[in-house]
């Protein structure tokens, strides 16, 4: 009895993790029907309160796109980097400092980085940094008067780095790279931690520095976990809302530069659902890009299980 | 411990991996003993870059604190704290707002525990291998997953739509819940499977049945685990915005909730609305500050005692 009972709550996880996808899918599913599945994906316009609405969510994709990229390039050596630095070179004081304080940030309020960026960095970047970039050194590097950097240099920072609003893309990474250091470094750092012992013994016998053993040893025999946590770092990325929701610029159009505005998914969410009507394509539109984004992450969750399954079995055994 | 008495290693050598035994590390790069160091350009290079980045999380956690608590101190005071706010949010306290999150994390916690519990003892003490275990594993593995922003578009179709609660403390609690449940599942089963089968033989070979063992023995030994889970998997949430948005959190409420069934301001909204949707959003620039170190020093605060507890707990252990 007692048995039945445990065993059936066992199951919430699986049914709440159907009822996600079933109450997703069901509110989403009238957008899809009326405007065509790849009407709507592809569409390059996002104007939903104009009359008539349009829901093409393609800007809003490539927001998201975008943004996890250039987080991705930031923020993945920054987390392995934490990873290896805690797992083989600190030593135990600066361990115990480090541990608790990236498991603090992982915790840290993401409305609150929102805010230092809004207040913070954005200000920065537009009032500091861009006349410094677009002004001030495109006429130094006139006056050099060479060739190639006179002209093709001094226009390129004049036109990219002219940054008119500090709420973009730019920010909107920088903040997002705070966000994902922990995801990344918590887990490649249980993974750098399982390496056994005795390989990297077996390295330095046969000479190898702690640098060589370190990026030839340790790291492939840990790469497994290590690409599971770029993984799920990634999914961190994507579905993180309230960063890109205040500094993101919340533009909804294709980005070109890395210094536009854009409106990726979550935001895009966010912001509207409480002006959009109950029942109406704008609520089922949003709902329907709710459910693209648990697409996105519940297969990155796939691919990060299947990775981790697969890899574990060769692990047993080996460790010392 | 210095008693060691291999005397073929140098005497700082020696003492240094003593110390390390004794606080039990795992001592996994016996690197100095092994080599003698030799500057090496490239090595040097790596190491240094290495050490360099891997400091930044820290740094840039440091920096944003530093921040909001020299900002935030300024507005801090008794009256902030116990007081509603007045003149459209311009003036006055967030007391309201704080209960509100108080609220929501307490509920959640009630609503969170023993269904993740009864999880994780199924998990841990019942399951069998097979085609239910994977599924359950791999549902747990996946909602971890699953952005913040969808679990509150899943409140809001659930809870407030379907099942009518409205905009509501009981909706956002429910739906917080969900967010922590598989870290909690996770976080239980690692406490009971933690527990050391020969209290469970002991028990059993009283003549007790299973489920008294798991209840008398292995529950209140394994509780300590179990509420850590529970407190640093509640702290991680009390921050969130996205699934309360459209479930529970309101602009304004003439004072603090009295029933389940009311929406309740919360520290994490309050902050996200003055800071982009009020009409005076530099006018309530210090209330802004001052939710804000409010509402880290909640969430960091309630890490902080998770992480002592744990630490205490592992250097207590006596099994």
């Amino acid at each position: 009895m007692i048995e039945v009972s445990i065993s059936s709550t066992g199951l919430v996880s699986v049914v709440v993790l159907l009822l996600i996808g079933f109450f997703l899918f069901k509110e989403a599913f009238e957008i899809f029907y009326q405007a065509g599945f790849s009407k709507v994906i592809l569409g390059g316009s996002w104007y939903p309160t104009s009359d008539p609405p349009k829901f093409g969510m393609f800007p809003l994709i490539a927001g998201t796109l975008s943004v996890t990229a250039l987080t991705a390039v930031i923020a993945i050596p920054l987390g392995i980097a934490t990873a290896i630095y805690v797992a083989e070179l600190a030593s135990f004081r600066m361990k115990e400092f480090l541990k608790p304080l990236i498991e603090m940030l992982a915790s840290f309020p993401s409305v609150v980085l929102g805010f230092f960026g809004m207040v913070v960095i954005a200000p920065i970047l537009s009032s500091w940094l861009s006349p410094l970039i677009a002004d001030r050194l495109p006429e130094v590097l006139k006056n050099t008067g060479l060739p190639f950097i006179s002209t093709y240099l001094t226009d390129f920072c004049h036109d990219r780095f002219f940054i008119s609003s500090g709420l973009n893309m730019f920010t909107a990474a920088l903040m997002l790279t705070v966000r994902a250091i922990p995801v990344i470094s918590s887990i490649a750092e249980d993974a750098l931690t399982a390496v056994p012992r005795t390989y990297r013994e077996a390295s330095y016998s046969l000479g190898a520095g702690q640098w060589q053993t370190i990026w030839r040893v340790v790291i492939p025999s840990a790469v497994s976990g290590i690409s599971v946590a770029v993984i799920l770092g990634i999914g961190a990325i994507i579905g993180e809302t309230m960063i890109v929701l205040m500094v993101a610029g919340g533009a909804a159009v294709l980005p070109h530069w890395i210094f536009d505005a854009i409106r990726p998914m979550p935001s895009a969410i966010a912001a509207e659902m409480a002006e959009a009507p109950y029942g109406s394509l704008h609520y089922h539109a949003l709902f329907g890009v709710g459910a693209i984004l648990f697409v996105i992450t519940f297969i990155l969750s796939l691919i990060s299980d299947f990775i981790s399954k697969k890899y574990r079995s060769v692990r047993i055994g080996e460790k010392v | 411990m210095t008693d060691g008495t291999n005397t073929s290693i140098p005497i700082k050598m020696e003492s240094k991996l003593s110390r390390d035994l004794a606080r039990g590390t795992t001592y996994s790069a016996p690197f100095e003993l092994v080599h003698k160091k030799k500057f090496n350009l490239k090595e040097g290079f790596f190491l240094t870059l290495v050490r360099t980045l891997g400091l930044t999380g820290a740094i840039i956690l440091m920096i944003i604190l530093a921040f909001v608590v020299y900002r935030g101190i300024q507005v801090l005071s008794w009256e902030f704290i116990t007081q509603s706010p007045v003149e459209s949010m311009t003036k006055g306290g967030i007391f309201p707002v704080i209960m509100g999150t108080v609220f929501l994390t307490v509920l959640c916690m009630i609503v969170v525990i023993p269904v993740g519990v009864v999880t994780a003892v199924f998990l841990a003490e019942y399951s069998k291998p097979g085609f239910i275990l994977n599924a359950v594993n791999m549902s747990i593995y996946t909602l971890a997953g699953v952005p913040s922003v969808v679990f509150g578009l899943f409140g809001l179709s659930v809870f407030v739509v379907t099942l009518k609660f409205g905009m509501s403390l009981l909706a956002g609690s429910i739906t917080l819940a969900i967010m922590v449940l598989p870290y909690l599942i996770s976080t239980s089963e690692e406490a009971i499977k933690a527990v050391p089968y020969s209290f469970r033989e002991a028990s059993l070979a009283c003549g007790t049945t299973k489920w008294q063992t798991i209840r008398k023995i292995v529950l209140p030994t394994a509780l300590p685990g179990i509420l850590t889970g529970a407190i640093l998997g509640t702290a991680k949430v009390s921050g969130e915005t996205a699934p309360i948005m459209f479930t529970a959190a309101a602009f304004f409420t003439p004072g603090i909730a009295r029933s389940v069934f009311e929406p309740v301001m919360a520290l994490p909204y309050h902050i996200y609305v003055l800071a982009t949707a009020g009409t005076h959003i530099e006018k309530t620039r210090p209330i802004q500050y001052g939710t804000a170190l409010t509402l880290i020093i909640l969430v960091l605060g309630m890490n902080l005692l998770g992480i002592i507890i744990r630490r205490r707990q592992r250097a207590k252990k006596a099994w």
